[in-house]
C-alpha cells in the first residue's frame, strides 16, 4: 500500500505517517537494489565469458584519462602540505620531520581520498552520463535483445578497471605529492634532501602503505559501482541523466569519506 | 508463431494493457497501430522480454517467454532482430562495427566472413561504403537503415520494428517501408511492426491490429481493418481519435 501513489486514501492526520512509511520502504528498496546490483556484478566478474576488450577500454577510460588531473592535483596537494607542515613544524623546531609528515598524510589519507574524489569527478561522472545516455537511447535494451548481458559489458569491466587503476593512480598521486613536498620543503625553504627522505624511511612502514592500498582498492570498487548503478537507473531524458550524474558524484564522494573513516579506524 | 494471451500491465495507477490477446502467424507482416501512449511500445517490450506482465502470457512457438530468465530467455532472443525507434546504434562504434557487433559477440565466424556479411547487409539497405562513418555523421534515414542492417545481420526468424519511420519525411517513410517489404520477401522473417503511419502501413502489412485502451479492438487484413464498422478504428484512420474520450470504445 505504501508504494501506491494514491496516499489520499488515508485520513489526513495519518498522511504524514503514510508518507514517512512510503519513504522508508522506498529507501530500503533502493538500498536492496543497490546491493543486488553489486552482487550481480560480482558474480559476473568470476563467471565467463569475460570481455577483455571492454576491460582494456575501461582501464583507458578511468585510468589513463585521469592521469593528467591526478599528477596535477597530486603535485599541488604535496606542495601545499609541504608549505603548511613546514611552517607548523618550524614553530617547534621540528622541520626535520617534514618528509615523514608529508608522506604519511599522503599515503595513509589524502592520496587515496583526494585521488578517488578527483577521479569520481572526472571519470565517474562520465561513466554515469555514458551509461545514462545509453539507457535513454535504448542502447541497453538493444544489448539485451541481442541476448547480450549489459552488466557484463558496462558494469563488470568498469569495476575491474577501478580495482586495477585506482591503486596505480593513488601511487602516482602519492609519489608526485611527495615530490611536490620536496620541491617546497627542500628547494624553496632550504631543508636538506637527506633529511627529507631519510626521516621518511624511518617513519613510514609497510602497514602505512597497505592502509593506503586497501583504501584505494575499496574506492576502486565503490566509485564504478555507484556511477554505473546511477547510470543504469537514471530517469527520463537529458534531465534524468543530469540528475543521475550529480547523484553519482555526490553519493560516491560521501561514501568515499564514510568508508575512509571506517577503514581508517580498522586499519590503525 | 507468437501468441499473446490475456496480457495485463499496470504502471502505478495506470493500467496500460488490459487483457490483450493477439496471434502473429509465422512469416507474416503484422503491424500494430494505435494512438501515441496507447501501449504499443509496452506490448513490444513484452514481446521482447524486456518487461514482465502482471498477468498473461507471451508464447513464442509454444514457449511462454514471460516465465523465462537468463540463458533460456537469451535462446529465444537469439531468434530475434529488433529495430528500435531511435535506432539504438552504439555511438562509440562506426556503422560497420555496429552491424558487425551481434556477429562478433554471438558467432564464431572469422573476421573475413563477418566483413563479407556486414558489407552485404549494408549494400542491401543501400549503405554500401558507409561502414567507416560514425552514426552521428549520418542522417536520420540512414541511421534507421543501419539499425535494419544490424537487426538482420544474424538472419533472425522474427524481426520487431518499433516505429521505424518516426521523424522521417514522407519520401523516406516510403523508402524504409519498401526496404522492409523487399527484405521480408527475400528472407521470409516474421515481422512485427509498431507504427502510426496511416495510411502507408496498409500497403505493406499482411495483417493490421489496432490497439486501443489496452486491448486489440480490431485485427485482420488491411482492407478489413480499413472497412471496420467500429467507430474507434474509423476515427483513428481518419485522424481524429484524440477528440474521442476513451470510455466511448469499451
Amino acid at each position: 500500500m505504501f508504494s501506491t501513489p494514491g496516499s489520499d486514501i488515508w485520513p489526513s492526520p495519518l498522511r504524514p505517517i503514510a508518507a514517512l512509511g512510503r519513504l522508508s520502504v522506498e529507501m530500503v528498496q533502493g538500498l536492496g537494489q543497490f546491493g543486488r546490483f553489486f552482487l550481480q556484478a560480482a558474480g559476473y566478474t568470476v563467471i565467463p565469458p569475460f570481455k577483455f576488450g571492454r576491460l582494456v577500454d575501461r582501464i583507458h577510460f578511468i585510468g589513463f584519462r585521469s592521469l593528467t588531473i591526478v599528477v596535477l592535483t597530486g603535485a599541488f596537494t604535496g606542495m601545499v602540505l609541504g608549505l603548511q607542515i613546514f611552517l607548523t613544524l618550524s614553530r617547534f623546531g621540528s622541520e626535520a620531520y617534514l618528509g615523514p609528515a608529508v608522506a604519511l598524510s599522503l599515503i595513509r589519507e589524502l592520496g587515496p581520498v583526494l585521488c578517488a574524489v578527483f577521479v569520481t569527478g572526472l571519470a565517474g561522472s562520465a561513466l554515469t552520463a555514458e551509461i545514462g545516455i545509453m539507457k535513454i537511447t535504448e542502447q541497453i535494451d538493444a544489448l539485451q535483445v541481442m541476448a547480450l548481458n549489459p552488466m557484463r559489458y558496462l558494469v563488470v569491466p568498469a569495476i575491474v578497471a577501478g580495482v586495477i587503476t585506482f591503486p596505480l593512480l593513488v601511487s602516482v598521486f602519492d609519489v608526485v605529492g611527495i615530490l611536490g613536498g620536496y620541491l617546497v620543503g627542500v628547494e624553496l625553504l632550504g631543508l636538506s634532501p637527506g633529511t627529507y627522505f631519510g626521516e621518511m624511511k624511518t617513519f613510514v612502514d609497510w602497514s602505512d602503505l597497505m592502509t593506503g592500498y586497501w583504501k584505494a582498492l575499496s574506492f576502486g570498487i565503490i566509485v564504478p559501482w555507484v556511477c554505473t548503478y546511477k547510470g543504469f537507473n537514471c530517469g527520463h531524458g537529458a534531465a534524468g541523466v543530469a540528475r543521475a550524474t550529480t547523484q553519482a558524484v555526490v553519493l560516491s564522494s560521501v561514501l568515499i569519506l564514510v568508508w575512509d573513516y571506517f577503514l581508517g579506524s580498522v586499519l590503525r | 508463431m507468437i501468441r499473446v494471451q490475456g496480457l495485463h500491465k499496470r504502471f502505478g495507477l495506470q493500467e496500460v494493457l488490459r487483457g490483450l490477446d493477439l496471434d502473429i502467424a509465422t512469416g507474416e507482416i503484422m503491424i500494430v497501430i494505435g494512438r501515441s501512449g496507447g501501449g504499443k511500445s509496452v506490448l513490444l517490450k513484452h514481446l521482447l522480454g524486456l518487461l514482465r506482465p502482471d498477468a498473461g502470457a507471451v508464447l513464442v512457438d509454444g514457449t511462454d517467454i514471460t516465465r523465462l530468465r537468463g540463458r533460456a530467455l537469451d535462446r529465444v532472443r537469439e531468434r530475434y532482430g529488433v529495430v528500435f525507434q531511435g535506432g539504438a546504434l552504439f555511438d562509440s562504434m562506426s556503422v560497420f562495427e555496429n552491424v558487425a557487433f551481434p556477429l562478433r559477440e554471438k558467432s564464431r565466424r572469422s573476421d573475413a566472413e563477418i566483413r563479407g556479411r556486414v558489407e552485404e547487409k549494408l549494400e542491401q539497405v543501400g549503405l554500401g561504403g558507409m561502414g567507416p562513418k560514425n552514426p552521428a555523421e549520418i542522417s536520420g534515414g540512414m541511421r534507421k537503415r543501419v539499425a535494419i542492417a544490424r537487426a538482420l545481420v544474424t538472419e533472425p526468424e522474427i524481426v520487431f520494428f518499433d516505429e521505424p519511420t518516426t521523424g522521417l519525411d514522407p519520401i523516406l517513410v516510403n523508402t524504409i517501408h519498401h526496404l522492409i517489404v523487399d527484405l521480408h520477401r527475400k528472407f521470409r522473417f516474421t515481422a512485427v511492426m509498431v507504427s502510426h503511419e496511416i495510411p502507408e502501413i496498409f500497403e505493406i502489412a499482411d495483417r493490421v491490429a489496432m490497439l486501443h485502451d489496452g486491448t486489440i479492438v480490431e485485427v485482420g487484413p488491411p482492407e478489413a481493418v480499413r472497412g471496420s464498422a467500429k467507430p474507434v478504428v474509423q476515427q483513428f484512420i481518419r485522424g481524429d481519435i484524440e477528440a474521442v474520450p476513451a470510455e466511448h470504445h469499451r
